[in-house]
């Protein structure tokens, strides 16, 4: 007997050494569900304040200023970053915004005021994966995170020529949420080549271990979810339509806000299966727009004909229809690995991947004081094994909370806290 | 959603300003209008099939939300594009001027105040569809709200728990069965149909001889109401061009205004009173 407890405390002395950051006992949340948590926003009293106004300016880049953009984009003409700038020096905070984001989206200005609060200033990029980077800043098929990185990064000076005039920097650190976590670990081993930025501090949000991975099980999400399969999306869809319509009309003046969700939400108690299905669609139609965006800046063949010009007046329905029906799975197995194959033969799908794993960067990760990590037990982009393997990784910087969904606890207060603590560093 | 907006604001305005930027407008609108509507791409090649065709992933006969009968796309997908810019350079400029002069205050007034005068519109609706309850609570919000709530100013009807019986011509129709007819995106005003763009002409013309406009009969007065009118409406809608980040926005909005539109009928069929 004793001879057992002996063992079993052997078992958990290493784990406990290794233990990441603790979290504090007041840490509160309220949905258990991870797929509640990631859906609904955080009533307001969860909440951490941020002010309303910050100084924040626009400007844009052309990393590759003599490309011709199509006329069926005719929208778009460069890529726009944002600055929230200090009157007085600052570490600086380059921003990723997590897949399909722009640089704007409700969760990158709230953390770019998290980070303003704090005392940084910070540059906020839009993420490889949305279209408008895909238009004017990828330099290739977007998908493969070693070479998404080199193209941030390409963005990340431009962005820098942009504003080093009119702010004073003491220092850069290097942050970004999901995919954006992600890119951040890829473009910090870049840097460590080209020192351009030197970065005191790079802060993983909530990150994919495998991408691959992470992408599929979303994309799961959907086509186990609707009921019948995916041949009966469109009456599911209709259905999760007007239920929605039917409580927006109850939320009343306020509209979609955190505080009219979350009453609804005690009220109605979603179906899970629902809400799983609508969080695997946002990133299958995140997936399809860049597919279908990528395909047109090089040529076509995989979803557009090859030799044809879409103009603005074109007709995309049919290209919409099939690139819904394509997930990140069937780009990758049958474009993007080809593709890669043409330019080094010999490439093998398993080697690909790899390119698309933090394990490969492990041990540049492991042990590497500057890396810091903020994650959840129950984030729904992780497969099993891997929030141990990160916590094994990042070790005392690692920061884990026991739920929380894919980033739905972000600007609880215990979050914010180990996010800004982190990039302030111990030392200030 | 992007909902209807009088255009009448546009012609409005006085600043030097706003007549160049109306001009260049004008321009715009004429050149993208009159370019080709065609909604075929062009070739500049021997074309290849794609390796994901369309043929391949749609069964024939099966409806798809993404297919919505759309004769005129060319000339929509223009028109969007016009609406784009005027959007982005003359009509949102003015409301941003707008909502910084005025207080957050204010400009809800404005709001009950234009709510008010349009209780015409949803009153003749109600009546058309036999909603006699609806119409009752129409009527007596208007003379709440025209008495207590000081000339529409303020909206004590909703405090007594009267709701707004949204309605327009446009839900009449399709109420007695028209259909969407096609999918138009009018410049200007935005996402609508044959069945709601006509639904809409009728709804002006009646608030034009039995609406406000018919009690001041004073034509500075219509135009100045109709200015307010149409930045208070683009105040109050959240959409934004290119929000959605995809290269299918007018696809999406295609359907889900489409989509909305059902639904708001579907209602008018199964409640009496919101």
């Amino acid at each position: 007997m004793k001879s057992l407890l002996v063992l079993a405390l052997l078992m958990i002395l290493p784990a406990a050494v290794l233990a990441a950051a603790p979290v504090p006992p007041t840490y509160f949340y309220p949905f258990v569900n991870p797929y509640e948590a990631t859906v609904m926003e955080l009533p307001r009293e969860f909440e951490v304040r941020l002010p309303s106004e910050i100084p924040v300016r626009e400007f844009v880049v052309h990393p590759f200023p003599k490309r011709h953009i199509p006329e069926v984009f005719w929208y778009e003409n460069g890529l726009t970053c944002s600055l929230a700038y200090q009157d007085r020096e600052a570490p600086l905070v380059f921003l990723i915004a997590g897949s399909g984001s722009r640089f704007d989206v409700p969760r990158m200005l709230k953390l770019q005021k998290v980070l303003y609060k704090a005392g940084f200033h910070v540059i906020s990029i839009t993420s490889p994966t949305h279209m408008d980077f895909v238009v004017n800043a990828a330099s290739g098929l977007p998908g493969i995170a070693s070479d998404d990185a080199k193209d941030l990064y390409r963005v990340m000076e431009l962005a820098w020529q942009k504003v080093r005039g009119d702010v004073r920097v003491s220092s850069f650190m290097l942050a970004g949420y999901s995919l954006g976590g992600f890119d951040a670990a890829f473009i910090a081993r870049i840097d460590d080549r080209e020192h351009r930025f030197d970065f005191k501090r790079v802060l993983l949000i909530n990150p994919p271990v495998c991408l691959y991975d992470s992408v599929t099980a979303l994309d799961q999400l959907l086509v186990d979810n609707v009921p019948g399969g995916m041949d009966n999306f469109d009456a599911w869809f209709r259905g999760v339509f007007s239920q929605t319509m039917q409580l927006a009309e109850s939320w009343g003046p306020g509209g979609l806000s955190g505080e009219s969700m979350y009453r609804t939400y005690k009220r109605m108690q979603p179906s899970e299966s629902n809400l799983a299905a609508l969080i695997g669609l946002t990133a299958r139609m995140n997936a399809a727009d860049m597919i279908f965006t990528a395909d047109v800046m090089n040529g076509g063949g995989y979803i557009v004909p090859k030799n044809v010009r879409l103009t603005s007046t074109t007709s995309l329905t049919r290209y919409a229809i099939v690139a819904y029906k394509t997930s990140f799975a069937d780009y990758f197995n049958e474009w993007l690995l080809p593709h890669y194959q043409i330019k080094e033969p010999g490439l093998t799908r398993q080697a690909l991947l790899q390119r698309e794993n933090l394990r490969a960067l492990e041990p540049y990760l492991r042990g590497n004081a500057k890396f810091g990590m903020v994650h959840n037990e129950d984030d729904i982009i992780l497969v099993p094994g891997d929030i141990e393997y990160l916590e094994r990784v990042f070790g005392d910087r690692a920061w884990i909370f026991p739920s929380g969904g894919h980033m739905g606890n972000m600007f609880q207060p215990d979050v914010v806290s180990a996010i800004t603590g982190f990039l302030k560093g111990k030392e200030e | 959603m992007k909902k209807h907006a009088p255009c009448k604001g546009s012609n409005n305005l006085r600043g030097r300003r706003g007549r160049g930027r109306a001009r260049l407008l004008v321009v715009a609108a004429g050149a993208i209008l009159a370019a080709g509507c065609s909604t075929l791409p062009v070739t500049t090649g021997p074309v290849e099939p794609p390796l994901r065709r369309y043929e391949d992933f749609v069964k024939p006969g099966q409806p798809n939300m993404l297919e919505v009968k759309d004769s005129v796309e060319g000339f929509n997908r223009g028109s969007y594009r016009f609406n784009y810019y005027f959007d982005e350079y003359l009509y949102r400029p003015v409301v941003r001027g707008y909502e910084i002069i005025m207080p957050d205050y204010l400009e809800d007034r404005v709001s009950d105040a234009i709510d008010n005068l349009n209780e015409i519109t949803n009153l003749t609706n109600n009546l058309f569809q036999f909603k006699l309850k609806a119409a009752g609570v129409t009527v007596s919000r208007f003379v709440i709200n025209s008495t207590v709530g000081v000339a529409g100013l303020w909206d004590p009807a909703t405090h007594f728990g009267l709701k707004r019986q949204t309605d327009d011509f446009g839900l009449t129709l399709g109420h007695y069965g028209t259909g969407d007819g096609s999918y138009l995106m009018l410049p200007v005003f935005g996402a609508s149909n044959v069945r709601d763009t006509t639904g809409f002409v009728a709804d002006l013309a009646t608030f034009n001889y039995i609406g406000p406009v018919a009690w001041v009969n004073d034509s500075t007065a219509t135009w100045v109401y109709s200015g307010v009118y149409a930045v208070d409406r683009r105040h109050r809608t959240p959409f934004r061009y290119r929000q959605t980040g995809s290269p299918f926005e007018y696809e999406l909005i295609r359907t889900l205004y489409t989509m909305k539109r059902d639904f708001d009928i579907e209602q008018t069929k199964t409640k009496d009173v919101k």
